[in-house]
This record gives structure tokens, sequence and C-alpha cells, in this order.
């Protein structure tokens, strides 16, 4: 017989639980991306899937770690998902398999699998897949595409044509100041609701604000704590009010910022990776508001569609030393 | 002063293996990640710096005697940049092509540590034939590796192999090996590439030394008849 009287402890928390919850937590997004953009994402994401576990599996065997253990932990599969949302769900089935065996095979395995890599796997794929094929990865479906078609574009079997793809909101309204030069007006182009909805891009920001549910889950379930997404979020908050209270004409408002491009995903999914983050709360609050910062600064003023990618990877660098300097007073002991 | 079988063996399986300049020593790292986006260009800068090794580690082992030890960098920087000199504007003479597309580099190979590190290492305590010997075989060892690893870089950015070789040989063209749609995967031409690329190559050289020590300790051990402590 196998019975235990109380005190009870609370069974704690394996890898494998949180990474579920963070996929459920993702669902909500999804859901929205399905919604309004088509399930063209969900064969991204069964794509990725799929590669992920595969390249996991083999590395696994090939460094002779336990298979099914590592597998199950299901950190994989949260990978392989980020890069299927990050990535333009058009972009060809080849483009999503190179990305994820380059995130899993040698931004994680090679260093040592999850728990030993200083770089988000999902973000190096990203950056690996935007600085290859720029042009492939920015080429965005408009809202309610045919799946028919975007179906036959993901697997090489039509053309790629302008019709159907789209600039996000963040990279039309950069196009839009550059062209417009001096006479350009953030909210003249944004009155446009065809292409940037209510607040932030039509569709993008009921996508944004489904992250935001799943991430505030994230939080109450005590997966992630509230620094990372806080500080990240209000950084771009910060910097994107300042300026747009110096120059409403050339900058676009905190909450178009907040709610366009990756900046929620950013917030809760990817910034908060518990292995590439910062682990003490100073240092959680430090490396987020950088990450934010960065996010802002190259999404505004430089030639990449969005920046959470290289702004989360750059702070991901800077890691070992903030945790260095922010380490935590020992319990009991006053101050250093 | 001739050398013996044994030196011409050691000295040639330290250049090409053992101490391999870019797997072990990680020397002359700049020409390595710049110019190995293919293979020709990766194997002519080795052939350029293996010509200005085996000379320069010849002649300064010729008068090592003679350089007084207090100044013997600047002396051995002079001979060894004479020499670069010379290669210079024999590659612009004859290939000039290649050197248009190797640039700065081919004087660069001044500034490359492992010219320098093979001189003070190895030449100026060593006789003028081995000198020459092991500043030509540190060479080959430069040749084989970025020649691979160019090759590699080549072949996942382009798709193409042995791209550039009419450069150097007049009639004969590249060869597509992937199909004429290959995309390109840029990351490999790119500085990271390059970085990922020797990660790789010094992590598959650690693999094979691994894998020898670990033979070598699998021999069966010579029986031990007196017992004693380990």
């Amino acid at each position: 017989m196998d019975f235990s009287t109380s005190p009870y402890l609370l069974k704690e928390a394996s890898v494998q639980r949180v990474m579920l919850k963070v996929l459920t937590a993702l669902l909500p997004g999804i859901t929205a991306y399905v919604w309004f953009f088509g399930p063209a994402v969900l064969v991204q994401i069964g794509l990725a899937t799929a590669t992920a576990l595969a390249a996991e599996a083999v590395m696994l065997k090939v460094r002779g770690k336990p298979v099914t253990m590592f597998l199950a932990d299901l950190s994989a599969v949260v990978t392989a998902w980020l890069i299927a949302l990050t990535f333009p769900p058009i972009v060809p089935w080849w483009l999503t398999v190179a990305g994820t065996l380059f995130a899993i095979v040698i931004a994680k395995q090679l260093y040592g699998g999850l728990g030993q890599n200083p770089f988000n796997p999902a973000m190096i794929a990203f950056a690996v897949s935007i600085v290859s094929f720029p042009a492939l990865m920015s080429q965005w479906p408009g809202a309610g595409g045919d799946f028919a078609a975007q179906l036959q574009v993901i697997f090489g079997l039509a053309p790629r044509v302008d019709g159907l793809t789209s600039a996000t909101p963040l990279d039309a309204l950069k196009t839009a100041l550059k062209l417009g030069g001096e006479h350009a007006n953030v909210a003249g182009v944004l009155a446009d609701g065809t292409v940037y909805g209510l607040v932030a891009g039509r569709g993008w920001e009921w996508v944004s604000l489904g992250y935001l549910l799943g991430g505030l889950w994230l939080v109450q379930q005590r997966v992630i704590t509230w620094h990372i997404p806080t500080a990240f979020l209000a950084a771009i908050a910060a910097i994107a009010g300042a300026l747009w209270l110096w120059q409403p004409a050339a900058f676009a408002s905190p909450l178009f910022h907040l709610l366009a491009g990756g900046a929620m995903l950013g917030a809760f999914f990817i910034a908060t990776d518990p292995v590439t983050a910062a682990t003490t709360p100073r240092g959680k609050l430090i490396f987020a508001a950088g990450a934010g910062l960065l996010t802002y600064l190259i999404r505004v003023f430089g030639g990449y569609p969005d920046g959470v990618a290289f702004a989360v990877l750059l702070m991901n660098i800077c890691v070992p030393l903030i945790d260095m300097y922010t380490q935590p007073p020992v319990f009991g002991m006053r101050g250093k | 002063m001739l050398i013996s079988l044994a030196e011409i063996k050691q000295i040639s399986w330290n250049g090409i293996w053992k101490q391999n300049s870019s797997l072990v020593q990680i020397l002359g790292m700049c020409p390595l990640l710049a110019v190995t986006t293919t293979l020709m260009n990766g194997v002519m800068l080795s052939l350029a710096t293996l010509l200005v090794m085996a000379l320069s580690n010849f002649f300064v082992a010729c008068l090592r005697n003679f350089i007084p030890y207090e100044i013997r960098i600047p002396v051995f920087i002079l001979i060894a940049a004479a020499l670069v000199t010379v290669v210079d504007l024999g590659m612009n003479a004859y290939m000039h092509d290649m050197y248009n597309i190797l640039g700065i580099f081919i004087p660069l190979i001044i500034t490359n540590c492992l010219v320098l590190a093979r001189i003070e290492a190895f030449a100026a305590k060593n006789s003028p034939l081995a000198s020459a010997l092991d500043g030509a075989m540190m060479g080959v060892g430069m040749v084989w590796t970025l020649g691979l690893l160019g090759g590699l870089r080549e072949l996942i950015g382009s798709g193409t192999f042995l791209g550039g070789i009419d450069l150097v040989v007049p009639g004969l063209s590249p060869i597509h090996l992937l199909p004429e749609d290959y995309p390109g995967f840029l990351v490999a031409i790119l500085p990271p590439g390059a970085f990922i690329g020797l990660g790789c190559l010094v992590a598959w050289k650690n693999w094979i030394e691994a894998r020898a020590a670990e033979r070598e300790n699998r021999r069966p051990a010579e029986p031990v008849m007196a017992g004693g402590c380990h």
C-alpha cells in the first residue's frame, strides 16, 4: 500500500508542467491568429513541431542522453510553436524546417541542451532566417487570406504573388512615413482602418490581446513572474510615449507599439524564457527594460520590420553580467 | 644541416593535424573568418600564407644567430614583411583576378599572428631546413582547414563547389552541386557562418581526438603483477 499522511507538500513544478502551461497560454493568441489570418499558421506549427521533436530526438540520441525523458519535457515543442508564431505563416515549408533545425541542433543541443543555451533558440531561428532570407521573412498575409492559395505557396506548388501578401502594420507605417517625408503624419496614415484596424493593425491587435490574456494567466499561475513582462512593456511604452509626446506627427502612440508586431508575444513568452533571461528580480527588470528599449529602437529606427528577436538576443548576451551585479543579499543579511 | 626522417614526420604531423593553426592554435582568425566564403578563396590565401611562412621561417632560421635578442621582433617582422610584399606583387602580376578578390588580405598576411608565432616559436630556435618545413606544414594545415571551411560555407551559402576556379585555372568552371533554384543560406556566407563553421570543425577534431584517446584506454592494460595503490 502506498499512502501518506499530512502535512502534504505541493507537487513540485516539473519542466513538463511548466511547458504545458506555456503552450496552453499561447492558445488564445493562436485562436485569434487563425480567426483573422486563416489556418496557415497551424500548418507551420505542425511543421515546426515535427521538425523540432525529430531533431531533438536525433541530437539526444547522438549525445547519449535519455531520449523520451527530454522529449516529454515539451521544451522543444514550445520552441517550435514560438518559431511558427514569429515566422510569417506563408514562408515556404523548408524555411520553417531549416529554422527549427538550426534552433534545436545548433542553438540548443550543441550548447548542451535545455538549461545550457545562452540564447533563446526560437529567436536564433528568427534571426538566422531573416538575415538569410529577408524577402521571404517579410511577406505576411493580409487578414482573411485564401487558405488554399497559402497552402500552395507554403509547399512551393504556386509562385509567390504580391496579392497574397501585405506589409505588417509596423512595416507599412515605416514605409508610409519614409515615403511621405516631411508631410507624413502618423495619425493620417493610421486612419486607414483596412490595414491598421482600430489601434495597431487589423487582426494583429486582437492576436496581441490574445497573447496578453495568455500571458496574464501565466503570471497568475506563477509560471512567470511579473518583472519581465512589466519592464519590457513599460520600457516600450516609456520611450514610445516620450517620442510621441514630443512629435506626435512622426511617432506612433505607445498603444500602437504595445499591440503591434511581436511586443506582447515577446513580453510574456520570449523574453521570459527561464533559461536565457536574467534570474534575479532586479536583473529581470534590467534585462527586460533593455530588451524593450532595443525592440523599440530597432523597429522604429532600424531596417528590420520588428526588433523583438534581435533585442532579446542582445540582452541574452548581457545576462551573465546582469546576474552577477544584481545578486540579492543572502537571506538574513542586510545590504552588502 | 640535414634533418632526420623522424623529425620530418613529427613536424609534418604537428603542422597538418596535431598543432593545426586554425583548429588547435586558433591563430590567423582574421583571414579565416573573412575570406573563407568559397573554397578557392580559402585555399589561395592559405597558399600565399604557406609561401610566406616557409620562406620567412627559412630566412629567420638562417639569420637567427646574428639577430640581437632585444630587437628580434622588429627584425622578424621586417623579414616577413619583405616576403609578403614579394607574394603580394607576384599574385598581382600572375593571378590578377584572384588578387582583386582577396584584396587587402594578401598584404595583411603580415599581421597574421601565425607567421610571427612560428618564427618566434620555431624558426628562432631550429635549423633552416626544419624551420622551412615547419612553415610549409603549418601552411598545409591552413590550406586544408580553410579549404574545408570555405567549401562548406560555399556549398551551404550558394550551392556551388570550386566557385572562382576559373580565376586561377582558366578554362575550368565551378560545379553546381545543388539544383539551380537552391535559395542559398546567406548566413553561411556572412561572418556568423564562419564562426559557426569553425566551431563545428574544432568540435569535429576534438571528437576524433577523444575517440582515439578512448580507444587507447580500452586497450587491455598490462597485467599488474605487484599489488599497489592507485
